[in-house]
């Protein structure tokens, strides 16, 4: 067996593994989901009357809720990595020659899958709530794209952060910020609506253009400049988590 | 059975200006079992995970089932098996699944991957619990399945780091029989513990190291035997030859109670004979003779010269 081919098999052994993970804890799929469709109910019917926002209020915030489910999501992985760290099973693996990829790559993907799941129960429920986007099919695959693109950025941060954490707990506290940033966004607010100094904040923060980019595309009014810093800020971080958990992973004994 | 499976010389390791390697020479024959004793932070981990590749020593070289750890680390990888300090398994699979996803990390094929597991479910006793996750394992069948996973590669060497820290006297006596069943199988054993007791219970050769440095090594006896306090111990018939002997052996100390006569000395054959000679000079007969050598914990605190409450004594 090559390299190459022995790395695909571990990679698909470890992705059992993380499924299975999954499937053994649907807590972890329902924590996803209950905080986000509070939310939505919440903004929709408690407070989104309040808000003028030039289009129906549950039009305007899915997009938002979309991204904030990433952020929820996100939290098993972080103790699940940090504990695979902290009890010696990636040692364990190193001594074995599983690859670092494939220890890696499965965490990711078992994540993304399991946040694309939740993303997708969310987007059930508006819809019941009367979310009606008005996009064509290739804005539907623009949107989608956004989606996976965010997943995969805040994947790697969260099984770096996890590798880097030094307890299970630390590793989700590390998850914190992911869950409040969206509230400083454009996600249920527009921005130039909000108070100096947070509206600043607001505008140059990586939720807004990606939660922006969402919006315009569910919409049918994709803004190609909006998109494109999405994309950028959604590299970016996809770079920086890969290459810090990269870092850890070699460096933790 | 006299060929190295571990021979490594120089060993150093610092993290920042902290050293927890300080030249450390090793040698390990194949098919016995060592024991690297010490307190917490003497770097027995730290020399595990050199061993096993995990970390690159600063200095030093080492030679793991014939392959040169800086040279081949595949080819050790290949040959050994480490089990960690944790239980490292994982709490969501069941012991069935750890072992298989093992087999199937080792790229065996699946009947040979389901045999193997099959087999060591029933050798270490889980075979009941063998579809139940492991989180609701104690800890004695983790360390248990630790151990089993470790064991799906066939390694020709294992290291066991503090493989019965923390567990209770019957599991630790379960994982003793356990240990001492993988060297009759022709394994060498490497472990790390803190407990005298276990070194002593287990070991072919124990070394004793202390702040990353090794302050001895040889058998049991052989530590028991350096360690001052180990004292020779004759008994006579009558009081007039305790009289004699205590005249010829300065430095003993005589209980006219029991007609005995303690004698330091270390409890070599030479010294032993030098001592009945003289004896014998005198037409002392002796009654009974006994070497009383100090146990482990005195070994450890006379070695290191340290408060033996950093030291898990029991």
């Amino acid at each position: 067996m090559n390299a190459v081919t022995a790395s695909l098999a571990d990679s698909a052994t470890m992705m059992r593994r993380n499924f299975r993970h999954t499937r053994r804890n649907p807590l972890t799929l329902l924590n996803a989901v209950i905080m986000p469709i509070f939310v939505l109910f919440l903004m929709v019917y408690v407070l989104g009357g309040g808000f003028s926002v030039g289009t129906d209020y549950v039009d305007y915030a899915t997009p938002g809720l979309i991204i904030m489910t990433v952020g929820y999501g996100i939290g098993p992985t972080a103790t699940g990595v940090n504990s695979d760290m902290t009890t010696g099973f990636i040692n364990r693996l190193r001594v074995m020659d599983v690859s670092r990829a494939a220890v890696l790559n499965a965490h990711v993907i078992a994540t993304m899958l399991r946040t694309l799941v939740a993303i997708a129960l969310v987007v059930g429920v508006s819809f019941l709530l009367g979310f009606s986007p008005s996009a064509d099919f290739p804005e539907w695959l623009g949107a989608i794209g956004v989606v996976v693109l965010t997943t995969l950025a805040i994947s790697w941060l969260t099984v770096a952060a996890g590798l880097a954490a030094k307890s299970p707990e630390g590793a989700g506290i590390l998850g914190v910020p992911l869950m409040l940033l969206p509230f400083l966004s454009s996600a249920f607010v527009p921005a130039d609506k909000m108070g100096p100094g947070v509206r600043e904040f607001a505008e140059y923060q990586p939720f807004t253009p990606i939660i922006e980019a969402l919006r315009g595309f569910l919409n049918g009014t994709p803004s190609t400049g909006t998109t494109v810093t999405a994309i950028a800020w959604c590299v970016g971080l996809t770079l920086i988590g890969y290459l810090w958990a990269r870092a850890s992973f070699t460096k933790r004994a | 059975m006299n060929a190295s499976a571990i021979a490594a010389s120089g060993l150093r390791k610092a993290y920042k200006d902290k050293t927890v390697l300080d030249g450390v020479d090793l040698n390990v024959r194949a098919g016995t079992i060592f024991a690297l004793l010490g307190p917490n932070g003497a770097g027995k981990t730290t020399t595990v995970n050199v061993l096993t590749t995990l970390i690159t020593p600063d200095a030093g070289k080492a030679v793991v089932a014939g392959h040169d750890l800086a040279v081949n680390p595949k080819g050790v990888r290949a040959a050994i098996g480490v089990t960690g300090q944790f239980a490292s398994v994982d709490n969501l699979l069941t012991g069935e699944e750890n072992l298989l996803m093992m087999a199937d990390l080792l790229h065996l094929p699946k009947t040979e991957g389901r045999r193997i597991a099959g087999r060591l479910l029933t050798r270490f006793d889980l075979v009941e619990a063998a579809g139940k996750q492991a989180v609701s394992y104690s800890g004695g069948m983790r360390r248990k399945l630790d151990l089993a996973m470790t064991l799906v590669g066939q390694p020709q060497i294992i290291f066991l780091d503090e493989p019965t820290t923390g567990l209770d006297p019957r599991s630790r006596r379960t994982m003793w029989e356990i240990i001492r069943e993988l060297v009759a199988d022709g394994m060498t054993v490497f472990l790390t513990t803190q407990y005298l007791e276990e070194a002593d219970q287990l070991a072919d050769r124990i070394a004793v190291l202390d702040q990353g440095r090794l302050v001895a090594e040889g058998t049991a006896d052989e530590l028991k035997r350096r360690v001052p306090g180990s004292h020779i111990r004759l008994r006579f018939a009558r009081r007039h030859e305790l009289d004699v002997a205590a005249r010829v052996l300065p430095g003993s100390t005589r209980d006219d109670e029991e007609l005995a006569l303690r004698v330091p000395g270390d409890g070599g054959v030479r010294s032993l004979r030098a001592l009945l000679d003289r004896l014998d000079a005198q037409s002392v007969d002796v009654e009974e003779l006994s070497v009383h050598t100090p146990d482990l914990d005195d070994v450890f605190l006379a070695l290191t010269g340290h408060d033996n409450k950093k030291v898990n004594l029991r």
